[in-house]
């Protein structure tokens, strides 16, 4: 395969798809460096031209740049300290021999499977909704004033339902991390004397580590971009206090009509991701090392 | 101190039946060898006494006290696993330590256990490295170090030495048989390989289907085999039998000769076995021929290297009268 003919036969056949996807890259991320650059408002079509880095000053000079970034970042810890931690937990118990493992491993996947927004609408109107929700059901029952989650906890019922929504991803990851452990070093070990805690920590956490490393990497990727449950919920209310980045440049690019401003906070939302996979890499890439 | 007592011990799996009734007796420092076939139920046996499965019914006592239902940590007994299950994410000197960090000992006596046990299986200029970086052979001997640092009643040996190559089998044989002759703890020790049975037990137990066929000394079993399985199973390359009239003339069921109980001519003389060679196995200090009698199928027949023969060679076989084992219908010595 490694000849110098195969090499070339083989950058030949690879190069369509390899410029394809270049250009879909290329292009909407050229774009939006373009307007980023300039003077682009819907609203004030008369006024064009080069701004300079008078849309990115604009952008992180407002302070709800500040909040939508400390929002992004709690939004992207929580979930994860939700997921990784219940993920572990749900593993543990489904990796026992119980009846009917198969079909109840199903369905703890099947959360996964709701489309983003449709499982924010199940959560803001079946179980946080004060009036008629689970929720607020379950609170009168107890003669207590029901909650009026995305009001009072905006921030947090999006994490919720965020939570609720990946767990099974962790879970399904970890799981398999659990059941790839050789079962011979868990008997080792309780030949040593380690009682169910000790086995856990010396044993059964070192092995999922990259498990879960994996999982804290996937995670953050996708969780930097949350859009779909705010929008639906909150709408990034009340004020700012449940909006991130992603939804900040929704804001200011579509709902202010600002294309210009909007594209900047963009090309900042992708410099902010890279600056955290940067930091994410260093802190937990280690694990990923054979 | 280190008795292991089972008396009427049976285990099954749901509707299998592995182990239908097993009663031992296993003294103080001994070397036990279970030996037996695939699937005979002897790893089973294995992690019954170690508490890694439950017993059906029946009783497990070790030094008197009945241990049936006691987790496998109280049973004050040390395993090494086929894989030996070392713990990959700790260092040689961890994975050591673990037994002992588990029963809170102190950090001296631990370093100072270790270091040990270490030196006397020669790992410890591998101690800060983790098991990966370490051979075949080396990873057995750390497994067996976190066994010897707990200073068990028992040592309990799965199959320890199968994932080993040839040679490194007959070092490692050897050195677990030393260490027994150190240590003097009890130990038992599963195998399907009969060599490793004859050469490691000071008393070997043959199972088969779940059954214990005889429990004897090495020589014992290979004298006086009990029946025509224990027979055929000790002694390599295994014993010929022959049943039918040739077996009726010594007023027997079927009649067993050992490989190396033959006399071998290349001239007819009254009342031998006329046969011709199929495959000569020559090993330099003994051949193995594999002769195919008339009328009485294929036999293994050990001769001395010397002796040179070819495929199609005629030969004529005489077996030792005084070393022909004979067994009645159900398969039992007579």
């Amino acid at each position: 395969m490694a000849t110098a003919q195969t090499r070339t036969l083989a950058r030949i056949m690879m190069a369509p798809s390899v410029i394809v996807l270049l250009i879909w890259m290329i292009v909407p991320l050229a774009m939006t460096l373009w307007f980023s650059f300039q003077n682009y408002s819907l609203i004030n079509p008369m006024m064009t031209g080069f701004a300079g880095w008078g849309n990115y000053l604009y952008v992180i000079g407002d302070p709800s740049f500040t909040q939508s970034l400390v929002n992004t970042l709690i939004l992207v810890g929580g979930v994860l300290l939700i997921t990784v931690i219940g993920g572990t937990f749900l593993a543990l118990l489904l990796d026992q021999p119980i009846w009917g493992q198969g079909i109840l491993r199903i369905i703890v996947i099947s959360p996964f499977f709701v489309m983003p927004p449709v499982a924010a609408l199940i959560w803001k109107n079946g179980f946080m909704h004060p009036g008629y929700g689970m929720l607020g059901h379950l609170w009168k029952f107890f003669g207590l004033e029901p909650v009026d989650w995305f009001n009072q906890y905006p921030l947090f019922s999006v994490i919720v339902i965020v939570a609720w929504q990946w767990l099974p991803f962790a879970t399904l990851i970890l799981l398999t991390a659990l059941q790839s452990l050789s079962e011979e070093q868990r008997e080792a070990a309780e030949m040593d004397g380690a009682n169910a805690i000790n086995r856990f920590y010396y044993i059964i956490l070192p092995h999922m580590a990259r498990s879960i490393t994996i999982v804290i990497l996937i995670q953050t990727i996708f969780l930097l971009g949350i859009f779909a449950e705010i929008r639906v919920t909150t709408g990034g209310g009340p004020g700012y206090a449940s909006t991130n980045i992603a939804f900040l440049v929704f804001r200011t690019g579509i709902l202010s009509n600002d294309i210009g401003a909007g594209s900047a906070g963009g090309v900042v939302a992708v410099v902010i991701a890279n600056i955290v996979a940067f930091f994410l890499m260093r802190a937990v890439g280690k694990n990923l090392d054979a | 101190m280190g008795s292991i007592t089972l008396s009427h011990v049976k285990k099954s799996f749901g509707e299998v039946q592995i182990i239908p009734d097993i009663s031992l007796d296993i003294k103080d420092g001994e070397f036990v060898v279970f030996v037996g076939p695939s699937g005979c139920g002897k790893s089973t046996l294995l992690r019954l006494i170690a508490g890694l499965e439950d017993t059906t019914s029946g009783q497990i006592l070790l030094d008197g006290e009945d241990m049936t239902k006691a987790p496998p940590a109280r049973r004050g007994l040390a395993m090494v696993f086929q894989s030996y299950a070392l713990y990959p994410h700790m260092t040689v000197r961890d994975n050591i330590a673990f037994p002992l960090k588990m029963a809170k000992a102190p950090k001296e006596v631990i370093d100072q256990k270790v270091e040990y046990a270490a030196r006397t299986l020669n790992l410890s200029s591998y101690l800060d490295r983790r098991p990966r970086a370490l051979s075949g052979g080396q990873r057995q001997r750390v497994a067996i170090g976190r066994a010897i640092v707990r200073e068990p009643k028992a040592f309990l040996f799965d199959e320890p030495l199968s994932n080993l190559d040839a040679a490194l089998r007959v070092n490692m044989r050897l050195e677990i048989t030393e260490l027994h002759q150190q240590l003097k703890t009890t130990m038992i020790y599963v195998t399907h390989d009969q060599v490793e049975a004859m050469t490691m037990a000071d008393r070997i137990v043959v199972l088969n289907a779940g059954n214990v066929e005889q429990f004897g000394s090495p020589l014992d079993l290979y004298k006086k085999p009990a029946n025509r399985f224990v027979a055929g199973f000790i002694g390599s390359p295994r014993m010929n039998f022959v049943d039918g009239p040739e077996a009726a003339k010594y007023d027997a069921h079927a009649i067993g000769v050992r490989p190396e109980h033959f006399k071998l001519a290349t001239a007819p003389t009254p009342g031998t076995w006329k046969g011709k060679v199929g495959v000569a196995e020559q090993l330099g200090s003994d051949t193995f021929l594999h002769v195919h009698v008339d009328g009485l199928g294929l036999m293994t027949i050990r001769t001395d290297g010397d002796q040179t023969f070819s495929h199609g060679d005629d030969v004529y076989l005489t077996p030792d009268p005084t070393r022909i084992y004979r067994f009645d219908a159900a398969g039992k010595a007579l």
